[in-house]
């Protein structure tokens, strides 16, 4: 009777949705302590511009986590939304870094010195991606297109497009202060990108407390009639939600050119919108839209890249590595799926009688 | 007058021609350049007009004199029958690479009606965009059609086509599984060889010990292969250590990552390999964080691939220590064959590897960066 | 007898979770006959077709075709039995040639001769009068024309029933009248029709007999010539004559010359092809938009709503013109909603019962201004009191609460915004009798304060006990508005029924 009101604690913690990303974030800790502790050291060493900088994998879990956890924002929000996702972030995060290039480059093959300030050219590629994203959400929320299929043209043409901005060049830029957002401030140990992220997660924070960004985009992904028949607009939510996602691609991509200081058109992000939809997978959310939990998609993204620094850690071979990723994930989405979720917490339901009645015999 | 402008674009493609010799692509898709084995290198680099095979700086002087006579000889056609030689150059995307990009600027600047060509060009990311544009070069009834293709297969009812109407076929950059007697010459990057002159290279370094981190490119690229076979022969043979061998998929950032986390790891190195400049851009990236000294003298030889403007100047400056090139000016070797053909000569091998060499940090010089960057 | 009968059910019975859709269903079919089946929404007529063509499988019961017991557990199975059934959605492969769509998928043999297909289709077609080549492409025909390549296709399969349900909903007239022809084509040929319909007018003007369900029990099987329409529709809602008349009218009297008006309709219409007609409603009144089932009361509302495109000629709210043209427009203006289709256009699954009851009002108020979370619960608590809400806690998602509970939530969402005039469609479908009883007091609560309340409902004694004035629809068009003493059973029955009645 009572074990029946009161749901048993574990069962209950497994329904909760941020479970499964911090398991996921534990199991791979136990796997790394027990394989290798030195995994864990961090150090603080002088770089050699001489500026003290923190070093170690964790380090560079968040440093590279960071992008993705980015852009997990952003697709948490066009899946909760649209019900689909967008597969072209890595496409559209060239675009925007190729814009940047071309900014910060004044046109020339190699620049020492930025061209123009750096944050009008940050300003400007977030314009351009802010527009990809309009184009697909146009495409999902006026025409109706499916999101995966919708955003395949840009997934397929933004790399040219990225390319034909900067006449296909190869273009490198080594002043050291654009190298700033995807490296280190002078003098502060801990990754830029780190801040950066940071900030969104502040920003989207923000967004979701102070406006009802929330509510409507799972309102309009859970039951768009309804939504509709409540004074909600679905087409410009839809559309809104694509238009934000730009703008973390916009980040991404720029700390991606800054990081790199080049820029290779086929290359850059390559894949990155599996990593990110996987984030947004790994933290429980619904791939077919509807109720999200924002900071389970961020958790997801470190913990993706806790996974690939990971595998580089183990130095598994190179052919390999996929098919090593591919069965981590595997097991991860399976585990996150609200049918297994749903099962597992009716196991401990059904374990915690046993032992009780284990415990009065 | 006019003889002077003629003279003057015959200086041009003479320049063209010159630098020619040198670029290789990391493109994904140039399969069939595996197969192209380093049995051929000798006798090919006879037939590339006496080019110079070793790795060192200065070629130009043989090969410059063949562009010449090749423009002369194109001019006198073009000039003397008042005719231009009608060509239909098929080609792949040119954003797909930088290499590429260098590719296509190449030939249309060499295929001119000035150099005594009426030059068609047509794009196609697949074999079937690429077909069809062959089809309509062919009923267009152009004298040559140059291409290179997107896929090695696919291709034998075109090109007997071609043959019916007296399309003589000329292949560049990418060969293609189909009879040797449908096309004319096939002109290819060696990668293995592009492998092979990078590890001579190292081995020249003569260094205490060898310890590499091997950097690979995306794996079953013909760029990848080529480049990887020499270094893992070689460090079999002479004990070399490989501290790490992991791909990172042509990207600086997976390369950074890679180098991190060797470096985390404490293991020691004294060579990073990467297959391309991007990826060695990352490994330095890598490096410059913990403080790692690289480059002429340093601690750490970088080594990488491509032949980019920004990683030759890299190279001038002493960060890195070797770029490997991927020859992407072919128009030399194309206007040589026509002209050949154009002459009644016959070729002495169909397959024509380019001749492609490989920069030194310390014998490099800003005529180099400005020549052969890409 | 008997061997004139083509198919037989007896004691068919079928419950799903929480509702019994059959219980004790019985329907006999003979041959060439045309059979109407007919009842309001939710009567179990298409649930008993659906364990006809084996979608469903019956709890119990018996079905046999020409004295034969047969088991019927997929649609092919009842296909191979002889039982065709074509719906109103087309189910054919539009990119197909009309001879492909007749003979596809029921190749005897591996190979077809595509001449023989194309010659056997057209004399078929030919025989059946249907006016279309057979290489023609299927998707450039009528919706008529692909419907009667259905039918062929189901005569050449020589089917011995076919089940027609709702064919005629997207047709013209002209067209209806083709398909008539062709039923009764068909029905010379000996071939036994179900006709499922929710037009009077073409019951009557093809129909031998009239079964007619209700609440999922068989209420009976009438020959067309014995059945009025008056009685008709008084089957199919429950109430015989006699009893209506002794309804006694329960409503107060409404006084419509003192209040003002609250909402004024003048040619009110949308994109869902209701005649325009004008419209008021005034301040404290309740009224109601009555009629059958597709007869247009629920497109009336929605368009007083900007739910569908509204193409209304003038809108006025208290004297002011205004215009709706979406939702968002009527909430500003004080116009609540709360659709007929709770599933689909009410709740909102996944979110809680707290997120559920505020959402309207945190439309209403703006993006910018989210309500704080103890807001929220305040709010929402208030409701739950105020409406008796049976849930676990204010988190508790909508999904998980019992369908009266849910309507409650939803009441409860758009009273939270305070609205002038309230619409409520069908508020009281399928839930239990308690709530429904509270709904109707609530509604009569509101009207007394002040509020104008529109109220739909298919059951007809409820609409009486609350409503000052009633619209009567039929066929998308207002045909009558009865007020006082004409608001009676009879009345509103004979005013629906139209034409025939007396």
């Amino acid at each position: 009777m009572i074990s029946n009101q009161k749901q048993n604690p574990i069962a209950a913690l497994f329904r909760h949705q941020i479970v499964i990303p911090i398991a996921a974030l534990l199991l791979l800790t136990i796997f790394n302590v027990l394989r290798d502790t030195s995994f864990f050291e961090v150090t603080l060493k002088n770089n050699s511009a001489g500026n003290p900088v923190l070093a170690g994998n964790l380090i560079s879990v968040l440093d590279n986590g960071s992008e993705l956890a980015i852009l997990a924002i952003g697709m948490t929000l066009v899946t909760a939304a649209c019900g689909g996702q967008d597969i072209s972030v890595g496409a559209t995060a060239v675009i925007a870094g190729s814009v940047v290039m071309r900014i910060l480059s004044g046109g020339e093959a190699s620049a020492d010195v930025v061209h123009a300030p750096i944050i009008i050219a940050f300003l400007v590629c977030c314009l351009a991606a802010m527009a990809c994203g309009a184009f697909n959400g146009m495409m999902v929320s006026v025409f109706r297109i499916q999101p995966m299929v919708a955003t395949l043209i840009m997934f397929t043409a933004g790399r040219s497009i990225a390319g034909w901005i900067n006449e296909n060049k190869s273009i490198a830029i080594t002043d050291p202060n654009f190298a700033i957002a995807g490296t280190f401030i002078p003098g502060i140990p801990v990754p830029t990108p780190v801040f950066i992220a940071l900030i969104c997660f502040i920003i989207t924070w923000a967004i979701l407390k102070f406006t009802n960004l929330g509510l409507y985009v799972q309102a309009v992904g859970i039951n768009e009639k309804t939504s509709r028949l409540n004074g909600l607009n679905p087409t410009l939510i839809k559309f809104g939600t694509f238009v934000l996602l730009g703008l973390c691609v916009a980040v991404v991509g720029f700390i991606k050119v800054s990081r790199n200081g080049t820029i290779n058109y086929s290359v850059v992000a390559k894949d990155i919108e599996m990593d990110a939809i996987l984030a947004v997978a790994l933290g429980g959310n619904a791939l077919s839209g509807g109720k999200f939990n924002m900071p389970a998609s961020i958790l997801g993204a470190y913990v993706i890249q806790y996974l690939t620094t990971t595998l580089y850690a183990m130095e598994v071979q190179a052919t390999a590595l996929p098919a090593y990723k591919a069965v981590v994930v595997i097991a991860l989405v399976v585990l996150s799926a609200p049918k297994v979720r749903d099962s597992v917490s009716g196991l401990f339901r059904k374990m915690s009688p046993a032992k009780q009645s284990g415990g009065a015999a | 007058m006019k003889k002077f402008r003629k003279m003057m674009s015959a200086c041009a493609v003479i320049a063209m021609c010159g630098a020619a010799l040198t670029g290789c692509g990391t493109d994904g898709g140039s399969t069939p350049a595996s197969s192209t084995a380093a049995t051929a290198a000798a006798s090919t680099a006879a037939s590339t007009a006496a080019a110079d095979t070793t790795a060192a700086a200065d070629t130009t002087a043989a090969p410059a004199t063949t562009a010449a006579d090749t423009t002369a000889a194109a001019q006198t056609t073009g000039g003397g029958s008042g005719e231009l030689i009608k060509v239909g150059i098929i080609n792949n995307d040119p954003s797909e690479s930088g290499y590429r990009t260098a590719n296509d600027r190449d030939l249309n600047n060499a295929f001119t009606k000035e150099n005594g060509f009426d030059a068609k060009f047509a794009y196609g990311k697949t074999n079937d965009e690429q077909i069809n544009a062959a089809k309509k070069f062919i009923q267009d009834e152009v004298d040559y059609l140059l291409l290179s293709a997107a896929d090695t297969a696919g291709w034998d009812g075109v090109l007997k086509d071609a043959q019916n109407a007296d399309v003589k076929v000329i292949l560049f950059d990418r060969g293609i599984d189909a009879d040797e007697s449908l096309y004319e010459a096939s002109i290819v990057s060696d990668m293995e060889k592009e492998g092979a002159t990078a590890v001579e290279w190292l081995k020249s370094q003569n260094l205490d010990k060898y310890e590499v981190i091997h950097i690979q490119g995306q794996m079953g690229t013909a760029a990848q292969k080529g480049r990887s076979k020499a270094l893992n022969e070689t460090a079999k043979e002479l004990n070399w250590t490989i501290v790490a061998q992991q791909t990172a998929d042509w990207s600086t950032d997976k390369a950074q990552q890679i180098v991190q986390s060797v470096i985390d790891s404490k293991k020691s190195f004294n060579v990073i390999y990467a297959e391309n400049d991007d990826m060695a851009k990352g490994a330095v990236a890598a490096l410059d964080k913990a403080n790692i000294s690289h480059g002429v003298g340093k601690d750490v030889i970088v080594m990488g691939y491509d032949c980019n403007k920004w990683a030759l100047q890299e190279l001038k400056a002493g960060n890195w220590n070797y770029d490997g090139q991927c020859n992407p000016f072919q128009s030399s070797y194309l206007i040589d064959v026509i002209k050949k053909l154009e002459k009644g000569e016959k070729l002495e091998k169909k397959k024509i590897v380019m001749d492609e060499k490989g920069f030194d940090a310390s014998t490099i010089t800003d005529a180099d960066v400005e020549k052969y960057g890409i | 007898m008997s061997d004139q009968t083509v198919l037989q059910l007896s004691g068919i019975y079928k419950s799903f979770p929480g509702v019994k859709a059959l219980q004790n269903v019985a329907f006999r079919l003979q041959k060439g006959e045309i059979h109407a089946l007919m009842g309001e929404n939710g009567a179990g007529k298409s649930t008993l077709i659906k364990v006809l063509t084996g979608v469903y499988s019956k709890d119990a019961g018996t079905i046999s075709i020409e004295g034969k017991t047969v088991q019927i557990h997929s649609p092919q199975e009842a296909q191979n039995a002889g039982i065709s059934t074509v719906y109103q959605e087309i189910s054919l492969c539009p990119n197909l040639s009309v001879a492909e769509n007749i003979y596809l998928g029921r190749g005897e043999g591996k190979f077809v001769s595509w001449r023989q297909m194309n010659k056997k289709a057209g004399e078929l077609l030919d025989s059946l009068g249907i006016h279309v080549r057979p290489t023609q492409q299927l998707a450039s025909c009528s919706i008529a024309v692909q419907q009667m390549v259905a039918i062929a296709r189901a005569v050449d399969m020589d089917c011995r029933v076919l089940i027609l349900d709702e064919p005629t909903s997207s047709l013209d007239e002209s067209e209806v009248q083709k398909l008539f022809k062709l039923m009764t084509d068909l029905k010379k040929r000996g071939v036994g029709i179900i006709f499922v319909t929710h037009f009077l007018d073409q019951v009557y003007a093809v129909c031998d007999k009239i079964t007619v369900l209700r609440d999922g029990k068989l209420v009976g099987e009438y020959k067309i010539e014995e059945l009025p329409r008056v009685q008709l529709v008084s089957k199919m809602l429950g109430k015989e004559l006699n009893d209506m008349e002794d309804i006694k009218d329960e409503v107060q009297t409404f006084d419509a010359k003192k209040a003002e008006p609250v909402y004024e309709a003048f040619g009110l219409a949308s994109s869902e092809g209701i005649e325009p007609f004008d419209f008021v409603i005034r301040r404290g009144e309740v009224n109601g938009f009555t009629g059958l089932l597709g007869s247009g009361r629920s497109e009336s509302v929605r368009a007083i709503f900007g739910a569908d495109k509204a193409t209304s000629r003038e809108i006025r709210v208290e004297g002011k013109k205004v215009s709706i043209r979406k939702p968002i427009d009527a909430m500003q203006l004080g116009i609540a909603y709360l659709p007929e289709d709770r599933k689909r256009d009410g709740i909102i699954g996944d979110l809680s019962v707290r997120e559920n009851i505020i959402l309207a009002l945190q439309v209403k108020t703006g993006f910018f201004r989210p309500f704080s979370r103890a807001k929220q619960v305040k709010f929402a608590e208030e409701y739950i009191q105020k409406l008796n809400i049976k849930t676990a806690s204010v988190n508790t998602p909508i999904k998980s609460l019992s369908g009266g509970n849910q309507q409650k939530v939803i009441l409860g969402r758009w009273l939270l915004t305070h609205p002038k005039y309230l619409i409520l469609d069908e508020p009281t479908r399928g839930i239990d009798v308690g709530t429904k009883v509270e709904i109707q007091k609530l509604v009569l609560q509101l009207a007394s304060e002040g509020m104008s309340v529109t109220f739909i409902s298919s059951e007809t004694d409820e609409m009486l006990r609350t409503c000052s004035r009633l619209l009567v629809m039929r066929d998308r068009k207002q045909v009558g508005e009865l007020t006082g003493d004409q608001l009676t059973q009879s009345c509103i029955m004979n005013t629906i029924a139209g034409g025939g009645a007396k």
